[in-house]
């Protein structure tokens, strides 16, 4: 049926690779450029589902960081400047490796492409650890918004060895909101990878059959354009969360 | 392209020639993602009072574009592709506009 | 109905017609062929079942929320029972039933046909998509089994996050999840349109029904997200105690609600403008003629869709929201009345000189283009910013969005449904019982909602089981219209199921209409096509299927 359709239709346009006899063609598409774009269309409107997601977040965030400025600069003095740097340079790492995985598959070599998307795997459990570790003392110092949210580091820094200035009671108070918000972004983003890491075994998996290395490269393209959207996402997480204000005294 | 069958949309412009992008533009791409990194946190220790979320929020974007454009090979795309990104970006301004309407005029001088 | 003795339904000799031997609903047996199906037709099916199923489950609990009504004392159901079931009602109608109605069944099968694909761009998606649609159904489900929810179906915070005790999160997530179904639906959409036209088939020989899809299919994508992370926020608040919208920690609550209108306004086009787009075709077929201004009508659907991203507020006039944006968001609503009236005007100039047949598809587009119209302009009312905060929460409210929801689109989808049906089934439905329902469910309908828009004026308050005795009148009129909507409701479901069986067996073409749907046998082949169509000729071109009629006849003589 689409051979006799390719046939019958006059093509100007040579494809650089054999297109055809691939199994992974779906017959309702008349080429696989066809199919490939679709699926790359298709994956792009994935993600603009996904800026809105995460827009509805960013825009809370832009609200009540000017709504409560000197909160938000005490609770993000709170973060770890250097973990955050640190798992920046390990996401980017984590893409750059995804993004070697695209191009393996394209020149079709099995095994780099295995390894890469291994690499890109074992960053993406760095940044998960290191989240890990960031949540955790959080949790020890009862900076989870809830119950147990203790505002005293806040009301009086300096009992703590802190520099900051202290803050009035009620705008301590406000620093539950950047943390509810450090949370929700960064769980959801966190969710995000863990959701990727899950795919990733199977594309691995996939890989390893050697599924992708024969000129079927849509699925590991795909992924790679929703790993990358997870990049941009702590991209913009970073700064706004880590890097308020971190000169204190100005 | 009315008559004329175009199964493979070439000369569409919802069409762009494939296009592989070599590891030696990855690899300039994540030297620049990394200096830009460590720009960004040392911006963030001078006090540079207004323009310091500026600067950080103008290196967010240069990155997040420069990924797009690379990593998400978005430089080599159709025209639906790009459009498609600006659209998501678009509603995502209308979304931040139109609702900051309501909140920066509900306390006009205090933002 | 009455004068016109005239009709373009042109059956087969039913003496003589057979039902095709292989088609999309004969072409496999047993129910997992069903379950694990990539077929878009068949998809469109399971979703028909559903949202049927999810239909009249809401319909029971308007049913009831009119029962309590009957009387202005409390006497029914006690309060917490009367705020869960209109709760219950409006979630089921809106998320389950009307969200997915047009796009989910119409949508899914037709698409693909009338621009001469096999399928949609991702069949497998597809299922996924009704699984997601479903899981959401059960989970709702759950929720009403274990005590219900009496949000209301806006889950306005803080009065969802810190007030109430019941299963917020539940219906929540299944809402999270049906909005995943709508998200994907809407994907495949595009880029079917996009990546499957068959040659020739430019976007302006489109039908208008793909393009009404297009439009809602873009406001699915963009805006369902919204919905989905306002969502979350509400049960991370419940269950984890985050603020976002919590006025005691330093949120929000209006923060919620420009989250969720930012969804909640466009999803009323997400549910309209696939219903245009039936009207669209309806109008056309029954007056044989090329829809009146085209293009404009084909622009307008993507015009409704970009200006409903910018008039949320109005949802939220009298919420303490700034005078200055809702003035803003005021004059932006009144914007969006234009590309509205601009279909409505073309509709209207189609059928002048057209050569109209009154077939039940074209009553209901009738009582569309009249019940919309009232919706539409009462709509301008409400976004008048000073007539807003002397009716809005009130009924007047109430019977505007169900002139929009109920007599436009769900006459809409009736529409559809009768003028698909030989499609989809490959026989036709009664034609005098279904024109007796048509006008049943019309009359009905404007029994029970006019008398609201006169009960919302005077001032009874939405939302209250108890009211004055002053208003009881009105309120009796408005239960007895609801009896007789049911029954025209109800009726379709027993002599469309009837018609499967005992229809008489439809053609082709009954309608002689013009779409590449028509042009193929009914039931279709799994595949659609037998060959890919090269389409030469434009959408509602009359005189290109009267040559090929005629071109036909001589070739089998
Ligand atoms: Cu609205």
């Amino acid at each position: 049926m689409d051979n006799a359709l390719v046939a019958s239709h006059a093509h100007t346009h040579e494809e650089e690779h054999e297109h055809v006899a691939l199994p992974q063609h779906c017959h309702h598409f008349e080429t696989e450029q066809q199919q490939r774009e679709a699926g790359t269309f298709g994956m792009w409107l994935f993600l603009l589902t996904e800026i809105m997601f995460f827009g509805g977040l960013f825009f809370a965030y832009l609200l009540y960081r000017n709504w409560y400025h000197d909160a938000f600069v005490a609770a993000s003095n709170q973060l770890s400047i250097k973990l955050g740097a640190i798992n920046t340079a390990v996401l980017i790492g984590s893409g750059y490796f995804m993004a070697l995985g695209v191009w393996a598959a394209e020149v079709r070599k099995k095994g780099l492409l295995v390894l890469f998307l291994v690499i890109t795997t074992v960053l993406g459990f760095v940044f998960l650890g290191i989240k890990y570790v960031e949540y955790h003392e959080k949790w020890e110092k009862h900076h989870i918004p809830g119950e147990h949210f203790d505002v005293s580091e806040f009301v009086n820094p300096q009992a703590y060895g802190l520099k900051e200035t202290p803050l009035a009671p009620d705008m301590a108070q406000k620093t539950q909101v950047f943390f509810s918000l450090y949370f929700a972004m960064t769980g959801m983003h966190a969710l995000h990878m863990i959701i990727g890491i899950g795919l990733l075994f199977w594309l691995i998996w996939r890989a390893n059959r050697g599924e992708f290395s024969s000129g079927y490269v849509a699925p590991i393209e795909n992924f790679g354009l929703y790993w990358h959207f997870v990049d941009i996402v702590w991209i913009f997480l970073f700064p706004l969360l880590y890097l308020i204000n971190r000169h204190p005294g100005s | 392209m009315s008559e004329y069958h175009d199964a493979a949309n070439v000369t569409n412009p919802e069409h762009a020639e494939h296009h592989i992008v070599t590891p030696m533009t990855y690899t300039i791409i994540f030297a620049t993602l990394l200096t830009l990194t460590a720009v960004t946190v040392g911006a963030a220790f001078v006090d540079l009072g207004i323009m310091n979320p500026v600067i950080a929020l103008a290196i967010a974007s240069v990155k997040g574009v420069v990924v797009i454009l690379f990593f998400m090979h978005v430089m080599y795309q159709s025209k639906l592709i790009k459009m498609t990104v600006g659209a998501g970006f678009f509603t995502f301004l209308v979304l931040l506009t139109m609702t900051l309407s309501d909140y920066i005029s509900r306390a006009w001088g205090l933002w | 109905m009455s004068g016109t003795t005239s009709t373009i339904v042109n059956l087969p000799d039913q003496r003589t017609a057979t039902m095709p031997k292989r088609d999309y609903l004969n072409n496999e047996h047993g129910l997992l062929s069903w379950l694990f199906t990539g077929d878009h037709k068949r998809i469109a099916i399971l979703y028909l079942i559903s949202i049927t199923f999810f239909f009249f489950l809401g319909g029971i609990f308007a049913g009831l929320i009119r029962l309590e009504l009957l009387t202005p004392q409390p006497d029914l159901v006690a309060s917490d029972t009367y705020n869960k079931l209109f709760s219950l009602h409006g979630i089921i109608m809106i998320f389950l039933f009307l969200v997915p109605s047009v796009p989910a069944t119409l949508g899914n099968f037709l698409i693909p046909i009338m621009i001469g694909a096999k399928d949609l761009a991702f069949p497998k998606i597809n299922l996924l998509s009704w699984y997601l649609f479903m899981t959401g159904g059960v989970l709702t489900l759950t929720a009403l089994v274990t005590g219900g929810v009496d949000t209301g179906w806006t889950f306005t915070t803080p009065l969802s996050t810190h007030y109430l005790n019941t299963n917020v999160v539940t219906a929540a997530t299944g809402i999270f999840i049906a909005g995943f179904a709508s998200i994907f639906t809407g994907l495949n959409f595009i880029v079917t349109i996009h990546r499957m036209r068959a040659p020739g088939m430019t976007w302006f020989r489109m039908p208008l029904f793909v393009w009404a899809n297009y439009a809602a299919s873009i406001l699915m994508v963009l805006g369902t997200p919204v919905l989905a992370i306002s969502l979350v926020l509400v049960a991370l608040e419940r269950t984890l105690g985050l603020g976002v919208f919590d006025p005691t920690k330093g949120g929000d609550p209006l923060l919620f609600q420009h989250l969720f209108w930012f969804y909640s306004h466009p999803a009323v086009y997400i549910m309209i403008l696939p219903g245009m787009g039936v009207i669209s075709e309806v109008i056309s077929t029954f007056s044989r003629k090329r829809i009146f201004g085209y293009t404009a009508v084909a622009f307008s659907s993507v015009a409704i869709a970009l200006f409903g991203f910018f008039v949320w507020e109005h949802h939220m006039f009298i919420m303490g929201v700034s005078n200055y944006s809702a003035l803003v968001f005021s004059l932006l609503t009144m914007l969006v009345a234009v590309p509205s009236a601009i279909k409505i005007f073309n509709w209207a100039f189609t059928l002048q000189k057209g050569s109209i047949t009154f077939e039940t598809p074209m009553l209901y587009a009738f009582a569309f283009i009249g019940l919309f119209t009232i919706g539409g302009m009462t709509g301008v009312f409400l976004g008048a910013l000073g007539m807003d905060i002397h009716l809005t929460e009130t009924y007047f409210i109430v019977a505007h969005f169900h002139y929009v929801m109920v007599g436009g689109m769900l006459m809409a989808f009736l529409g559809g449904i009768h003028f698909w049906w030989p499609k989809m089934f490959g026989r036709m439905y009664p034609e005098s019982l279904s024109k007796l329902s048509a006008v049943t469910s019309f009359i009905g309908f404007n029994l029970t909602f006019m008398p609201q828009f006169v009960l919302g004026y005077l001032g009874m308050p939405r939302r209250y089981h108890a009211y004055p005795p002053e208003f009881q009148v009105l309120n009796v009129l408005s239960t007895a219209g609801a009896t007789v909507l049911g029954v025209g409701f109800l009726l379709p479901v027993l002599y469309l199921g009837w018609s499967l069986k005992y229809g008489a067996i439809a053609g082709n073409n009954p309608w002689q209409a013009t779409g590449l749907e028509w042009q193929i046998q009914s039931p279709p082949l799994t595949e659609n096509f037998t060959e890919i169509p090269i389409v030469t000729q434009d959408a509602y071109d009359y005189e290109w299927l009267a040559n090929k009629t005629e071109h036909e006849v001589t070739t089998v003589g």
